[in-house]
């Protein structure tokens, strides 16, 4: 099928009813065999004991974080260039659920703070630039919920939506560029993982596991938001009738 | 009559939550204030658990403010405050209702979000309880004192920023016990009770007040 | 709701700081149906919004007797140049709205029906059009009864089968006891009892 069809909304909703079992349950086994292997079999850190294994899902959670954001812009650009009615939807469907993985990424990391760094939270480069990227979500939903036309709601969101792309690169190479608490990229580094293998491989998983699950949500929520156009159009017709 | 009120309340909060994305603006709004603030006086966390009390009560005085030029704005420009006059009610118990409806949307999600944000600010749990706390008690009250401030502007055919300016003054009062009150508990040895029944205090007072000025406001705004 | 009189003497309006009409005099009681025409400015709306108390006259004085203990407000249903409706609310909620705060006991559904939107109480008032709008804020008459109704240009916005709907509501409300007082600037589809006209010296 020629991705040019899958723009087509109703050729989206057919496949993707069709796409979603399969996405769920890849979500699901993943899911079951990386925290199998991040809660059971990797080893305790020799520093941090079991604290450690909160690793496996805010680590997931907060690169989610930013993949959100980055597939949001995508979005923005297929809004802008191509004025293409999905690519409003993928934005508006997308924004809430960044958002959620984004806060929980937060709270993952404020709970592993505590006993680590003795405090649930610090103004550090890293933490700080990820709770700008949840205000940046959050004010995006808002400027969807605050425009009643989807058609000058989308090209507004898509416009913001680019502007906040820059912080993006400052949340990833935050930890770089400032000395802070936050530890250093152990997984994407030029000169390889420094991160041990027993961690390495349910870390993978559960970071593939939760990237299907996102897609998963991420797929249901664009049905929802073709859905909800459908019964407004509806209603508009029925009210003409 | 108390049917009649609940539906002007229940009205009020559901428009401010289903509508224009107002009760969540506000919210946005009441995080991204607490948030900017260690940009500009520094990341220092012993500073921050000191005056986070404080950051939290200005976060959510601006955040009622900016919220409530449209309380009166819209039903005026629709049409509805003139059936609302026609209602037969008292005036001064519609003002009432419809500023109740606006603080369960607006005012209360600050207060319910309030020890979350405190977390980051480094405020201790028995501060955090007690900052929470007087908001509960002082929130109504920056509400109502807005209240007076939406019904001016809205029979004046303003809003935005002229309602924060008028009413800034106003919500000083509240500002000081409630912040006095948070505060007794972090640094003491001042208690925390008297300050706090006297917010109290102010909420009931500007209850009375904003009923019977919002309705001279709302009348004096006829035409 | 019978046996009361809307009687009004010397009364003058004024809007702008300019006294639109002086020395107004008219009196009418149940089943009548009082139009007022004249040209635009010549101060129809200031004389409806003085009669539901919503502006105080500039001297003379209207009154609905016996008074209503609460006010004449509380007799009045006002239907202005706005329909008071919110959006995001659908034509059910919106009605309910009102109802709730008149103390009306009209059924929703039936006022719906009677101004030709039967089944589509449900939906949100922002996909409405202009015309149905302005029924909608035609229907809130009926789901709380009040014996006088102040029409301001009714018509506006309605078609023909619309109009002829709201000649049929206005002659029910006045073979029910009711009182109709309307700004018009097209003929109703009833044949007003009395005229008032405004702008020029009244007969």
């Amino acid at each position: 099928m020629p991705i040019r069809d899958l723009a087509n909304p109703t050729r989206f909703l057919a496949f993707s009813g069709r796409l979603l079992p399969w996405l769920w349950a890849a979500s699901a086994v993943g899911l079951a065999v990386g925290l199998y292997l991040g809660l059971y079999v990797a080893p305790a850190d020799f520093k941090q004991g079991d604290m450690v294994r909160i690793m496996f899902i805010h680590v997931p959670f907060a690169w989610l974080s930013m993949a959100c954001y980055g597939v949001m812009a995508i979005a923005a650009l297929g809004t802008l260039v191509w004025r293409h009615p999905l690519a409003d939807v993928l934005q508006k469907s997308a924004a809430p659920i960044g958002a959620a993985f984004t806060f929980l990424a937060l709270v993952t990391g404020s709970l592993w703070g505590k006993p680590t760094w003795g405090t649930y939270w610090v103004w550090d480069a890293r933490l700080t630039s990820v709770l700008i990227l949840f205000i940046i979500y959050l004010g995006l939903i808002a400027l969807w919920q605050a425009v009643e036309d989807p058609g000058k709601a989308a090209r507004a969101a898509a416009i913001l939506t680019l502007v906040g792309t820059v912080n993006l690169p400052i949340i990833k190479f935050s930890v770089d560029w400032w000395n802070t608490l936050h530890q250093p990229a152990s997984v994407f580094r030029l000169d390889g993982p420094t991160i041990d293998p027993s961690m390495l491989w349910p870390l993978l998983i559960m970071a593939l596991a939760m990237t299907i699950l996102f897609a998963a949500l991420l797929v249901m929520a664009m049905r929802n938001e073709i859905l909800r156009r459908r019964v407004r159009a509806m209603q508009i017709v029925a009210a003409g009738g | 009559m108390i049917a009649a009120l609940l539906a002007i309340a229940g009205q009020t909060a559901r428009l401010q939550l289903r509508s224009g994305g107002g009760a969540l603006v506000g919210l946005v709004f009441f995080l991204a204030v607490v948030v900017i603030i260690p940009f500009g006086v520094g990341p220092d966390l012993n500073l921050l658990s000191r005056i986070g009390p404080a950051i939290l009560w200005i976060a959510a005085l601006l955040a009622t403010l900016l919220g409530l030029d449209r309380l009166f704005q819209d039903d005026r420009v629709d049409g509805s405050l003139d059936l609302l006059h026609l209602s037969g009610h008292p005036l001064e118990l519609i003002v009432l209702a419809k500023a109740a409806g606006h603080w369960l949307a607006t005012g209360l999600p600050l207060v319910v979000a309030a020890p979350f944000l405190g977390l980051l600010l480094a405020i201790e749990p028995l501060a955090l309880g007690a900052v929470t706390l007087t908001l509960l008690a002082g929130t109504p009250a920056l509400t109502l004192v807005g209240t007076v401030g939406a019904a001016l502007t809205t029979a004046l055919g303003r809003g935005g920023l002229l309602i924060a300016v008028l009413v800034l003054p106003f919500a000083i009062p509240v500002l000081i016990f409630g912040v006095s009150a948070a505060a007794s508990v972090i640094v003491g040895p001042a208690p925390f009770l008297p300050p706090f029944l006297i917010l109290v205090a102010l909420s009931l007072i500007s209850a009375v007040v904003a009923a019977v000025a919002g309705a001279a406001a709302l009348r004096a705004g006829l035409d | 709701m019978a046996g009361f009189r809307l009687i009004a003497e010397a009364l003058s309006g004024r809007r702008g700081g300019r006294t639109v009409f002086e020395g107004l005099a008219f009196a009418a009681g149940p089943g009548e149906v009082l139009a007022v025409t004249g040209p635009n400015g010549a101060g129809k709306s200031t004389l409806l919004r003085i009669v539901a108390g919503l502006l105080a006259p500039a001297s003379g004085k209207v009154a609905l007797e016996p008074t209503p203990e609460a006010g004449i407000g509380t007799a009045v249903h006002y239907l202005g140049h706005q329909e008071a409706l919110k959006p995001s609310f659908t034509i059910a909620e919106n009605l309910g709205f009102w109802r709730r705060l008149y103390a009306g006991t009209g059924d929703i559904e039936d006022a719906v029906e009677d101004v030709g939107l039967g089944g589509l109480s449900h939906l949100p008032v922002a996909t409405l059009s202009a015309g149905q709008k302005r029924r909608v804020a035609i229907a809130r008459l009926l789901v709380a009864t009040r014996p006088v109704w102040l029409l301001d240009e009714p018509a506006t916005a309605l078609d023909a089968a619309a109009e002829a709907m709201l000649g049929g509501l206005i002659d029910r409300h006045c073979a029910g006891g009711g009182l109709v007082m309307a700004a018009i600037h097209r003929p109703l589809p009833v044949e007003p009892t009395a005229t008032i006209a405004l702008g020029r010296v009244s007969p």
